[in-house]
């Protein structure tokens, strides 16, 4: 999201999910949408069907590849290679949209230069796709008169996902793929409200509608709004809040329908980290494993059972309605968070979502114009200025949100961990169709449990073969900072020296191997690529 | 768009040359039975129901998938229109189960309200029925083939929506039949249950499980709201009943087009999983204890004001959820700053 | 030696090899060889009541065509005709030169598509080439699109597969479609029962379809093309690929043909023998390695087709009658026939008829001549009953309709369809309603399922006429039959399930007293309905010779010797072996 907010001025989605329909190259990238955004799956493979093309970046063989035009197998971690090539292809070829790059860009010196270093061949052996697929798939991309980018945490997870996504900002820059129909950069949201909790300002530098914490008029304005005075200061994220707890910087922490313990890298150091804490309020619908680890817990209701609004990755703003009453004596998280703040001595007099939600429109300019009246079944994509604006379903149309659209010049870089003797595999990580998360919703519902209930780590069928397992086998991964058993599955799927694992199983949590490091700029950890060990048990 | 003049039922219409019959009927609000037709799938022309008659024309052509032209004089309804519906009902139920009375499929049931339309009460046609046994291994739905009427718009959302392409037709004649690769149970094909086939089947032939005999589709409440898993943001309507969800049905005009995965479509069980967490816990000697809300809100406050005064507003952090609903994401935040903190963040990022 | 220029020709078509011609042949290369001769083979020469068919051709240009020539009569005809130079009178079935009981057989044909079947060999270019092979294209060739469109046009050719549309019009449509590629497809997926003339003219001539084709693709600007012929026509295939593979190499077919810019790739797709699959949009979902089943029209296929491409279809005999077009000229073409049905038609004739075989004649001739002129009338000269014609889709024309002109409206008006051109004759031992129940089984067994009236209706259908065979008819039972027939002519989607019907209601139309009898009497006046009929041994007849209770396989019939017998009907399952072979005509079917 730093990156797509650095190139274009906002970090969300710039086109919508329609778009699919008027588009002639589709390039996914680090996105198995089909298993992680299945209805948006649906809607490429149609479009493919209906003549459209697709490029797929991806080191597995995922469904997509099915319906690609070009599948770029690359390694893990070698994003900005392939991406850098294809600009380099593109410039090259006299693809690149010389007018667009004039009138509504700045910093492209900086690209053509980088970019010139990076010649198919150069970048054929730090991927390990073959050059003539990056010509092909740069050609594709740059001919097309629109073309549409998805990519997700297959890019972003990794140390180097604030340079993915610039690199990715570059292609569309370089091509005019911005603003108009059919085009964009599109990061796909992988939970029913990323994208409204990062409007909401549940982030430690901004408030609602990204309006920087820093920025003292906006502070002025939240403070007179809200009553209390207000800090200027950065707030941690999520890696750095636990961290910070292991130091005993941070005392008290209040967790509210998450499972770090789960879904964080290195989870033996969450946990140890949360161990450290003075006091840990969990609030959520299901004891998770977090929630074992706190002092207080508190239960929640579930989507059902309350009302509000939700944010898809197209920036459509969509009505929650209550269809059933609290279970037990769970109260709705917004109800648990007015009582709180009262016995805080904040005098909040919230009734009813609406009332709450016409505070945020009344601060947040990409919201002012919404009303729940006017979302009605089909929703608003913000920015929605105004009480008559219709939504935007395209961004930077004319104009980019910052101005100008910004060329990043972004060197390749290898993942913090790669093999080595001891760790001979590339671990990468992420989620299948049938399940969701850290599982606390999908392993407690019967049919999908049904379809699938346990790990089966995806290993290539050469490397089952050195290692002499078979399917289903039970085995032994371990990484720098733990290990877990799993059951195999074995399939080309995964090129030779990478395995695949989710992250919906506690019985094997995958995140006890994950590596921590982080993207310096977006704070994003590589869950997407670390090291290590598999033994046969 | 060119136009052309036609003229349905005596009413004189300027319409859009391309559309069909079926097309420019429903957009004059006339209304034309069909089983095979979906707007987003290959036009079929296979359940005939939707016959028209159409001046000049040799036999009756099916409105889904002729188009209309200048000059066109179509009767929808005409008495030569109604004896052929007639017959293809009168056909269909000559071998369809006669069990409406207890069909999960009554009050939503195509087959039933044309006959109730046009007055077919028996068929006159006494001779074979299928009888196949019901596919019935899977946890997400019923497949009775004895009822299916072969529309085939589940094989075509199937493939031509999903992409799973795990049923096509079989056979052929009297014998013909929906089927998977090699009649497998369909849990053995490449189907990934998004239950799309179940919700545009126009009778019982596929039926899901959740919400058996919990209320008919009269009786139930239906919600619209917006799916809880990934970021699609589909949204559907639940089915409530008794203050249970006894199932999901799509929102066709939605801008996901009523397209749905198995984690929306079926995976809603989880909200009365007996595992709910019912009443405030707090954390005594190592054991969790009940309390109840005044208790713990209290004991929060409490010790949230005193790591404050201790270690100031920056030892606090808070994490919100990507999953709760932007009034509590903004609540949250609002409340870790009006303690004086920006330590507040929510998984994004993983 | 006078015997050298003696040309000896072998009928080597499926017909004539499944009655041994090979043998026949294999037989004649060494014997012949003796003299200096190499057997020629051919195609079908028409008359499959006679096969194997050696036709010898004296240098002098006469011609005898011997029939029934088993491997022992070869060596007769060597010794006697090719050796003696005396004909072998016995086994003459027709000859130029001399009259036979079979010259009527040829008199009333009008052989122009299949003038050069039963001459050429099939599996030679040359042989072709050395008939005028391949001018029409170079003549066609020498024209625009247009004027080759506008030529066929002026022929009157209408398709002959079965429904009879303009050809030239279909050809107009398809040039007229815009699209960046068009294909030209051949339909040869003949499914009647009892038709093979698309067989006979595969084995026989196929480069005349090629070329039909080629002058097709030329016409309405396509570079690529399928024959979609049916896997059980394995000798059609074969030289189809061979035919196929010599006109590539000749430079009739693949790139730059005749020298010019213009390319035709075609190639051969085998059916898997699905009835449905003849219907154009099955064949064409078929091709495209989709389920055979129909799509609905329109679009029609001449602006989406294959692969949603313009494309051209027509059957066999239609590709095969255009290089006769630009031989001969449309207008010299069009003198044959009538008004509205031009040219001629080529006829298999099939069932209870003297001359089985391959016949084709002019558009306009009456049903009487081509069964009894042509045909030589009904087995064992029996009554006649009707005649099928048109296949699963068409209808049963009765003795009244004898003198009915064959020409497409015709027939349409009368209840039945030109159809392919099967033809089967059916004499009075033949049950109407028996003959619909037997059409209908095919339509339900062959219905592709898609749409409900075929699928479900001719189901339907078929079960009352199960049940009036069965002797177990209800009144109202036909009244049924013709609601349903109507109701899925009126509502099914494709051409053949909207004929479906057809078998039932014209025989309904012209034999409603038969059905009426079933139901009403009991009575099937054909005896086949096994259900409906008593054996029964006239006592005044009966010598008591014990032969029928002797063959009796289970033992209903009893009596002493020299005393009338009796047949119990309890046990007698109608089998009809005492009827067969009593001496004395006294068992009879009541």
């Amino acid at each position: 999201m730093a990156g797509l907010a650095t190139a274009f001025g906002s970090g969300a989605m710039t086109n919508t999910i329609d778009d699919i329909e008027k588009t002639e190259v589709i390039f996914v990238i680090g996105s198995n949408t089909t298993e992680n955004h299945p209805v948006i799956g649906y809607r490429i493979k149609q479009a493919v069907k209906k003549g459209a093309k697709l490029i797929v970046a991806d080191p597995r063989y995922i469904e997509l590849c099915d319906y690609a035009d070009v599948h770029l197998q690359i390694k893990p971690g070698t994003n900005v290679a392939l991406l850098n090539a294809m600009a380099h292809v593109i410039i090259k070829e006299g693809l690149a949209d010389e007018e667009f790059i004039r009138e509504r860009t700045e910093n492209y010196a900086a690209l053509r230069v980088t970019a010139r270093d990076y010649t198919p061949e150069y970048a054929a052996e730090i991927t390990g796709v073959p050059a003539e697929d990056i010509v092909r798939a740069a050609r594709l991309y740059g001919a097309a008169e629109a073309a549409m980018i998805f990519y997700t945490m297959g890019i972003t997870q990794h140390t180097t996902g604030t340079d993915n996504v610039l690199a990715v900002a570059n292609l569309a820059l370089l091509t005019g793929n911005v603003g108009k129909p059919g085009s964009g950069v599109n990061p796909l949201r992988g939970q029913n409200n990323v994208q409204g909790a990062c409007d909401m300002g549940a982030l430690p530098d901004v408030f609602t509608g990204y309006q920087p914490v820093t920025d003292e008029s906006v502070r002025a304005k939240f403070a007179k709004a809200w009553g209390v005075e207000l800090s200027g200061k950065v707030g941690l994220t999520v890696t750095d809040m636990f961290t910070a707890a292991g130091a005993k910087k941070i005392r008290a922490m209040y967790i509210v329908g998450e499972n770090p313990y789960l879904s964080d890298p290195d989870s033996a150091h969450v946990r140890q980290c949360m161990d450290t804490l003075d006091f840990l309020v969990v609030q959520d619908i299901f004891m998770t494993e977090t929630a074992q680890y706190a002092d207080v817990v508190l239960p929640a209701v579930t989507w059902a059972e309350k009302e509000g609004t939700f944010v898809n990755t197209e920036r459509r703003v969509q009505k929650v309605n209550q269809a059933l009453r609290p279970r037990g004596n769970a109260k709705a998280d917004w109800q648990i968070f007015v009582e709180l703040a009262n016995k805080l001595d904040f005098d909040w007099n919230y009734t009813c979502a609406e009332d709450i939600f016409k505070e945020i429109t009344a601060l947040t300019p990409s919201y002012a114009g919404i009303t729940y009246d006017r979302l009605g079944a089909n929703g608003i994509q913000w920015p929605c200025p105004g009480a008559d604006h219709p939504g935007t379903p395209i961004l930077h149309v004319g104009k980019f949100s910052k101005g100008f659209g910004h060329f990043s010049a972004v060197e390749h870089q290898d993942s913090a961990e790669l093999p080595d003797a001891d760790y001979p595999f590339i671990l990468t990580t992420g989620r299948i169709l049938h399940h969701y998360h850290t599982g606390t919703m999908t392993r407690r519902s019967k049919p999908l449990r049904f379809v699938q209930d346990e790990e089966f780590m995806q290993i290539n069928p050469l490397d089952a073969k050195a290692l002499g397992v078979t399917e289903c086998d039970i085995v032994k991964v371990s990484s720098r900072r733990g290990s877990v058993k799993t059951r195999l599955k074995i399939t080309d799927s995964v090129p030779p020296g990478v395995v695949f694992m989710t992250f919906h199983f506690k019985e094997t949590a995958a995140n006890l191997l994950t590596n921590p490091q982080t993207c310096p700029t977006a704070k994003i950890p590589e869950l997407k690529a670390c090291a290590v060990n598999i033994e046969k048990i | 768009m060119s136009k052309v003049n036609i003229t349905i039922n005596g009413q004189a219409l300027q319409v859009d040359a391309g559309m069909t019959i079926l097309e420019a009927a429903q957009a004059a609000g006339i209304d034309i039975p069909t089983f095979c037709h979906d707007p987003e799938l290959t036009r079929a022309g296979a359940c005939r129901i939707c016959v028209v008659e159409v001046a000049g024309a040799r036999n009756l052509p099916a409105s889904c998938t002729t188009p209309v032209a200048e000059g066109m004089v179509i009767e929808t309804e005409s008495e030569r229109v109604q004896k052929a519906r007639r017959s293809i009902l009168e056909l269909i139920w000559a071998d369809h189960p006669h069990d409406c009375l207890t069909c999960e499929k009554t009050g939503s049931c195509k087959l039933q309200d044309y006959s109730y339309r046009y007055n077919v009460k028996e068929s006159p046609y006494k001779g074979e029925a299928r009888d196949i046994p019901l596919d019935d291994t899977n946890p997400f739905f019923f497949r009775d083939l004895n009822k299916c009427i072969l529309c085939g718009k589940c094989i075509r959302k199937c493939h031509e929506i999903n992409g799973a392409g795990a049923i096509d037709f079989m056979y052929r004649g009297f014998g013909t039949k929906v089927t998977t690769a090699f009649d497998d149970p369909i849990e053995e094909s490449s189907c990934v249950f998004c239950g799309m086939c179940v919700d545009i089947c126009p009778v019982g032939a596929l039926i899901p499980k959740q919400g058996l005999q919990q209320g008919r589709s009269w009786e139930v409440d239906k919600v619209l709201t917006t799916c809880p898993y990934c970021g699609c943001g589909c949204t559907f309507y639940l089915h409530v009943r008794n203050d249970k969800i006894v199932g999901v049905t799509p929102n066709f005009d939605g801008p996901m087009k009523g397209h749905l995965c198995a984690k929306g479509r079926f995976g809603w069980d989880f909200v009365d999983s007996p595992d709910r967490l019912q009443t405030p816990l707090i954390k005594k000697d190592g054991e969790f204890v009940e309390a109840s809300w005044e208790e713990a809100l209290d004991l929060i406050a409490a010790k949230l004001k005193e790591v404050r005064a201790q270690y100031g507003a920056d030892a606090i952090a808070g994490l919100s959820s990507a999953r709760i609903t932007n009034e509590e994401n903004y609540l949250f935040q609002k409340l870790l700053r009006s303690l004086g903190t920006n330590n507040v963040d929510h998984c994004a990022r993983l | 030696m006078e015997a050298q220029t003696y040309r000896v020709r072998v009928g080597l078509a499926t017909c004539g090899i499944a009655a041994g011609a090979s043998k026949t042949y294999d037989k004649l290369l060494p014997l012949l060889a003796e003299h200096g001769i190499v057997p020629e083979r051919t195609g079908c020469m028409g008359m499959c009541f006679s096969e194997p068919l050696v036709e010898v051709i004296s240098p002098a240009g006469e011609t005898f065509l011997y029939g029934n020539v088993t491997e022992d009569k070869a060596e007769i005809i060597v010794e006697q005709h090719i050796v003696g130079g005396k004909p072998v009178e016995d086994l003459l079935v027709l000859s130029n030169v001399k009259e036979t009981e079979n010259s009527h057989f040829m008199a009333k044909q009008e052989r122009i598509l299949l003038s050069h079947m039963g001459v050429i060999d099939p599996e030679s270019i040359e042989s072709y080439l050395a008939y005028d092979g391949y001018k029409a294209l170079a003549k066609a060739m020498q024209m625009s699109s247009e004027d080759v469109i506008k030529e066929v046009q002026k022929s009157g050719l209408r398709g002959r597969g079965g429904a009879g549309f303009p050809t030239g019009m279909k050809w107009n449509f398809a040039y007229q479609a815009k699209g960046d590629k068009k294909y030209v497809v051949c339909n040869a997926d003949e499914g009647d029962p009892g038709a093979f003339m698309d067989r006979s003219v595969l084995e026989g001539n196929p480069h005349a379809v090629i070329e039909g084709m080629t002058i097709a693709a030329y016409a309405i600007g396509a570079d690529e093309g399928y024959i979609y012929v049916r896997a059980e026509y394995p000798l059609a295939i074969k030289r189809l690929r061979k035919a196929i593979k010599e006109a590539n190499e000749h430079g009739y077919l693949g790139n730059k043909i005749l020298g010019t810019d213009f390319c035709f790739q075609l190639k051969i797709k085998e059916g898997a023998g699905a009835f449905v699959c003849g219907e154009e949009t099955a064949l064409l979902a078929s091709i495209e390695g989709e389920r055979g089943i129909p799509r609905p029209r329109p679009p029609f296929p001449a602006t989406s087709g294959l692969w949603g491409k313009p494309t051209l279809l027509n059957n066999v005999e239609t590709y095969a009658n255009v290089p006769a077009i630009f031989r001969l000229g449309a207008e010299q073409y069009s003198k044959v026939g009538t008004e509205r049905s031009k040219g001629t038609k080529v006829f298999a004739l099939t069932g209870k008829i003297k001359k089985t075989g391959l016949a084709e004649v002019p558009m306009g001739i009456t049903m009487r001549e081509i069964i009894y002129d042509v045909g030589g009338g009904v087995q064992d000269d029996k009554e006649f009953k009707a005649v099928q014609i048109g296949g699963p889709s068409g209808g049963c024309l009765p003795a009244e309709l004898l003198d009915l002109p064959v020409d497409y409206d015709s027939l349409t008006a009368a209840g039945a369809m030109m159809g392919s051109g099967g033809l089967v004759v059916m004499d009075e031992t033949t049950c109407m309603v028996d003959v619909a129940k037997f059409f209908l089984t095919f339509t339900q067994s062959e219905s592709c399922g898609k749409c409900t009236p075929c699928r479900e209706g001719t189901k339907r259908m078929l079960e009352i006429l199960e049940r009036i065979t069965e002797g177990n008819g209800q009144p109202g039972d036909i009244e049924t039959l013709e609601e349903l027939g109507e109701a899925i002519r009126d509502s099914a989607l494709c051409g053949l399930g909207q004929t479906a019907p057809n078998p039932v209601l014209s025989t309904l139309r012209y034999f409603r007293h038969e059905y009426e009898e079933h139901i009403n009497e009991g009575k099937c006046r054909a005896g086949v309905c096994t259900n409906l009929i008593t054996y029964y041994i006239i006592p005044e007849k009966c010598t008591g010779c014990t032969l029928c209770a002797r063959n009796c396989p289970v033992n209903a019939i009893s009596g002493e010797r020299k005393q009338p017998h009796v047949i119990d009907p309890s046990v007698c399952i109608k089998c009809g072996v005492c009827m067969e072979k009593c001496n004395f005509d006294a068992i009879i079917l009541k």
